[in-house]
């Protein structure tokens, strides 16, 4: 092996960089070098530092070194496997790699396969294989569970995932990490290469690349760090970059998240910029700012709008003109997170907190696509509490903290569905692939009783009442494998596969009325909105959308019938997706900002004024104290706990606090939690309670409640159907789309909420009930991080008895009524509805619509 | 929650029964559980039982949760012992496809004897179903008329004066405050009456929805939704779109 980095490049490379009179990077060379000793690795580099040409030189120099394989040879399969969790990714990829091997007149040759990959085109790369393949983990998984698989991907020596860290933090990355386990199997000798951003924790990434060892088998005395791991090359990050809150004369409002008031001073920054890139948490914020750039753009600025449920082609388009450099600004959401180039973007406008300060630098990162020089990037706080929450992202960008959580155990859904793609490969034992899918790190702790209720759900629903063995999809045969029982699971299975699973959703059609009034047919199709929002709309209520106010018309054959309003007063569609609760690091952040004297006087004068009030009234608490105030206000009592765990975890708290408060006898009525607050309302007065002990604050915030309450609650709650069809639909169980025929949304709906009722009532221990509260446990409820919460605040819990609403109390009172409140409330509504029916019968029209 | 909760968990005793409806003036009770009872014939009316739902997915497979048939007939002993009928007219789709009834289970057969044992037991034949209930008690026929009322699946063209049928799965949605709530419901305009679906499987369709049109004179349609452990009825006006 050679000594200097630079003799391990073939001719062709080293004529390549110096033509264009470049260096390779000391990164590209040690990847290469680490490769070529048969390591598997993880690069962890910032935006613009050659990433992307150093994952693929190992494969680039192996394949050059092999040369060109002559007609007549017996088959070869792919040499280098590429994994991206954008299709547009990988087409992008594509383009960029070509240009480098076709200057360096490189033998290699590159393809994509992704969903929109002719039928031709596959079945020729599956006679022909390219060199190296770029794809998505859904087309990876439809590849192994062919007959093929073996052959294709038995001359396997690379797999380059980039992004890693972003795919292996959903279900599409539980997928993928069981398809690795299984590439492993097919071509042993195969190394892998992770691309990725900063992440709080490398080692959860290094063991994602490599196969793991069961824990049965792993001596006692191996400690996590001595498991199989893949080698880390880091990547310091490139110039600091600039990072500034947005300092206004205008007030600041005490809630909401439409920074409305920092309009202006956006606009003049936009000018002031070549390209800039407004990023926002949630589509409708996304459509609030575009509508009211737009209503101030007295100079015409090209300004674009991106949001994932805009129709495709008009993403297209905007992408187009991004990356050619024709648009001075796009308003987007993390549809543009991922790491497509575009263009010349010389500041970042972060609207509303970023929340998490790993997304933050991920975001600011898409400035200045050059390591050398700073990224600019303007930080706009959307009420005061966001302005720490900001304060606190900058401080830890600056230090280059990083807070992205852990990756999670493997879903129990992803497996059936994974089973039940390598039963349509070959047929299969039962031991092997236990042992297969434990090497995946996701898996690693999966028993083996859990994989044989697994391999039961995919063969007949897996219930205790065993009538479906006639029915089964997979079954063992003689020779002790299990096979697919028919083609038509097989098909199946190919027209369900991923983890993607669609929410309802329903094509936004624009028509126009005629003469008569009724409505015309086939305009424009703007793009898609979840269902459950148009539920809400009666015909003739306005809403934005793709930047324009919209009248609601109706819903007819299955797409939503809206018109050109003239309101400028829209109801904004409230998407649920997109709204990600505050980082734990960052929440404690902003706690140890109130506790600290220093660290409130860097804050604006507005919010330092604001919290040194709370001082004076009430009390800012320490760093570990979680204050509660109590107080009256109208006909009803009010109990604020200021606990900072983020939407999540203070809607889960509400949510068992009221029961233990109702069970107290103190009649609560609701509640409303934002990031930094949880409010709680109640006909009697809970402070005068908690000073008597009836019950104490430390018996009402007690960790029993994730018990029984938590259990109590789950069993009545409607929030659970969601996310079962989810699994339900990823397990298999119900089908997205059946052969010769497509489900539409609405019904799938329908029969999952359903399934789940006979489920929950006839066998609660199902596989996929289990699959679904593990789920929400992590997402929904944010039960870990309310547990470590409850943990940490024993023992300090601090009462103020106030006699009226404090300054802290402010925005949170705000959100109460913008909210609607969870809850058992549906049959009172009904009541109200009937009690129509009574005042119609009195004579009274006191109906409110 | 769903009604098969509470035909479960919920004692009869805390029920209230007593929304009543006149078909063409003859007098009818909605059960909150979905049935409707005829006082003066001691009849009680069920519809779209879909009856071995679960097996007929399997059969094609989808591996849907094998509880559904013993769901709903226990619904269905509840609200015959509610009502202890001389009668018990189910008005089709019965079973959920034509291979239903016979391959239902023995226990489950042997629970829709003892339910008929003493009645008179109605078969009346759905699309679903449209060959009859195969080896259990009771008459099959396409349509029963009595006493000014006329009993059928589908919903006739015509004017439907005296009419119960099933078929549609009638469900209403109301808002307020911002949320909406959708339920089935009992569907009537004091003309015709279109039966709530029975079975635990059964999905609904909105009664603004195309395929009821026509049905009903929408000025005195009103929908009796099922709630928890009581009916709320509701005007067509006051319903969302």
């Amino acid at each position: 092996m050679p000594e200097s980095g630079a003799l391990t490049l073939p001719t062709p490379f080293l004529r390549w960089f110096s033509e264009k009179g470049w260096r390779p990077r000391a990164h590209q060379l040690e990847l290469l070098l680490r490769s070529e000793a048969g390591e598997s690795t993880l690069l962890i580099a910032p935006t613009g530092a050659g990433k992307t040409l150093a994952g693929f030189l190992p494969s680039l120099v192996d394949i050059d070194r092999r040369g060109i394989i002559p007609a007549g040879s017996p088959f070869v399969g792919i040499h280098t496997l590429y994994i991206s969790p954008l299709k547009a990714l990988a087409v992008d990829i594509e383009r960029n790699l070509m240009k480098p091997v076709g200057e360096m007149g490189l033998p290699v040759r590159i393809e994509n396969r992704t969903g929109d990959t002719p039928q031709g085109k596959r079945q020729r790369q599956k006679l022909n294989p390219p060199d190296i393949l770029l794809t998505t983990p859904e087309q990876l998984a439809l590849l192994l569970a062919n007959g093929e698989a073996e052959r294709f991907f038995k001359d396997l020596r690379y797999v380059v995932l980039d992004e890693l860290h972003s795919l292996v933090m959903s279900k599409r990355g539980h997928l993928l990490s069981l398809g690795l386990a299984r590439l492993r199997r097919l071509a042993p000798a195969l190394q892998t290469i992770g691309l990725s951003a900063t992440v709080a924790d490398p080692l959860d990434l290094q063991r994602w690349l490599v196969a793991q060892t069961p824990p049965q088998e792993a001596t006692p005395q191996e400690t996590p760090t001595q498991q199989a791991c893949a080698g880390l090359i880091t990547v310091a990050g490139g110039a600091k970059p600039e990072i500034a809150i947005l300092r206004t004369e205008k007030h600041v409002p005490w809630a909401g998240h439409s920074a409305r008031y920092a309009i202006a001073d956006v606009y003049v920054a936009i000018k002031e910029h070549r390209t800039t890139l407004l990023f926002v948490n949630t589509r409708s914020q996304a459509e609030m700012l575009f509508q009211e750039l737009w209503t101030i753009n007295d100079d015409n600025l090209p300004i674009a709008l991106h949001h994932g449920s805009l129709d495709v082609a008009q993403r297209r388009r905007v992408e187009a003109a991004m990356a050619e450099n024709r648009l001075r600004a796009v308003v987007a959401t993390s549809t543009l997170d991922l790491g497509i180039d575009w263009g010349d973007v010389d500041l970042v406008v972060h609207v509303g907190a970023p929340k998490g300060a790993s997304r933050l630098a991920q975001r600011i990162g898409r400035a200045n696509h050059r390591m050398d020089e700073p990224s600019r990037a303007i930080l706009v706080p959307a009420n005061r509490f966001e302005v720490m929450e900001c304060q606190a992202a900058l401080d830890a960008n600056y230090i280059g903290a990083q807070d992205t959580p852990p990756i999670g155990k493997g879903a129990l859904d992803v497996l059936a569905q994974h089973i039940l793609g390598m039963a349509c490969a070959r047929p299969f034992d039962a031991l092997e692939l236990y042992d297969e899918v434990t090497s995946a790190a996701p898996y690693a702790h999966l028993s083996w009783e859990t994989f044989e209720r697994a391999v039961d759900l995919v063969a007949t629903g897996g219930y205790a009442l065993r009538t479906y063995e006639r029915y089964a999809r997979i079954r063992r045969t003689k020779d002790g494998l299990w096979r697919v029982s028919n083609p038509t699971v097989a098909q199946q299975y190919r027209l369900n596969v991923g983890t993607i699973v669609e929410s309802p959703m329903l094509n936004i059609r624009m028509v126009k009325r005629n003469q008569r009034g009724s409505l015309g047919r086939g305009g424009m199709s703007l793009g898609k909105v979840e269902e459950y929002f148009l539920e809400m709309l009666s015909p003739g209520d306005t809403f934005l959308f793709s930047g324009k106010v919209l009248r609601f018309e109706g819903i007819r054959d299955n797409e939503c019938l809206v018109s050109q309003a003239f309101s400028f007063d829209p109801k904004v569609p409230s998407y649920a997706g997109g709204k990600f609760p505050l980082s734990t690091y960052l929440a404690a952040q902003v706690r140890e900002m109130l506790a600290d004297p220093d660290r409130r006087d860097r804050l604006p004068d507005q919010v330092r004024d604001w919290l040194a009030l709370q001082g004076d009234v009430s009390m800012l608490p320490r760093a570990d104290e979680l204050l509660i105030e109590t107080f009256p206000r109208g006909s009803r009592h009010y109990m604020i706990a200021y606990a900072f765990e983020g939407r999540l975890a203070h809607q889960t708290l509400g949510m068992l606090l009221t029961r233990r408060l109702d069970r107290a006898g103190l009649k609560p009525l609701g509640f409303v939690a934002t990031d930094y607050s949880l409010a709680v309302w109640a006909l009697d007065d809970m402070g005068a309670a908690f000073q008597a002990g009836r019950p104490s604050l430390g018996q009402l915030f007690e960790e029993d409640m994730l018990g029984d309450d938590l259990e109590a609650w789950l069993n009545e709650s409607f929030l659970l159907k969601r996310t079962f069809r989810n699994c339900a639909v990823i397990a298999g169980l119900i089908e997205q789309r059946h052969p010769g025929r497509e489900k539409t949304a609405r019904q799938i709906t329908v029969s999952a909420d359903l399934i789940y009722d006979v489920l929950r009532a006839h066998e609660p221990d199902h596989i996929l009930l289990e699959a679904t509260r593990n789920d929400a446990a992590t997402g929904l409820l944010d039960i870990d991080r309310l547990g470590s919460m409850l943990k940490r605040i024993k023992g300090h819990i601090t009462h103020r008895g106030l006699d009226r609403i404090s300054p802290l109390a402010v925005p949170v009172m705000l959100e109460i009524g913008r909210e609607s409140v969870h809850g058992e409330a549906q049959d009172f509504l009904l009541t109200e509805a009937a009690d129509d029916l009574i005042n119609e019968a009195m004579g009274g029209k006191g109906t409110d619509y | 929650m769903h009604r098969l909760l509470h035909a479960i968990s919920a004692p009869a005793a805390n029920v209230s029964i007593q929304t009543r409806t006149t078909i063409n003036g003859v007098a009818a009770i909605c059960d909150p559980l979905g049935g409707l009872y005829l006082p003066e014939g001691r009849t009680l009316v069920v519809s779209d039982l879909h009856l071995e739902k679960g097996s007929a997915f399997a059969r094609r497979g989808m591996m849907l949760p094998p509880y559904d048939t013993l769901a709903t007939l226990r619904i269905l002993e509840a609200v015959v012992a509610r009502h202890s009928p001389a009668t018990v007219i189910s008005l089709g789709d019965n079973f959920h496809d034509r291979k239903g009834s016979a391959a239902m289970p023995e226990n489950f057969r042997q629970m829709v004897a003892a339910m008929a044992r003493g009645r008179e037991w109605i078969w009346i034949n759905g699309n679903h179903d449209p060959d009859g209930a195969q080896g259990l008690p009771g008459t099959s026929m396409d349509e029963l008329r009595h006493a000014g009322l006329v009993f059928r699946h589908e919903p006739s063209t015509g004017d439907g004066i005296g009419e119960i049928a099933g078929h549609l799965h009638p469900s209403a949605t109301v808002r307020r405050r911002e949320r909406s709530v959708r339920r089935a419901c009992f569907a009537t305009d004091g003309r015709r009456l279109v039966m709530p679906a029975f079975g635990v499987t059964t999905g609904g369709l909105d009664l603004r929805h195309p395929a009821m049109t026509g049905l009903f004179d929408r000025q005195q349609l009103i929908a009796h939704m099922l709630g928890r452990d009581r009916i709320y009825s509701v005007r067509f006006a006051n319903l969302l779109g």
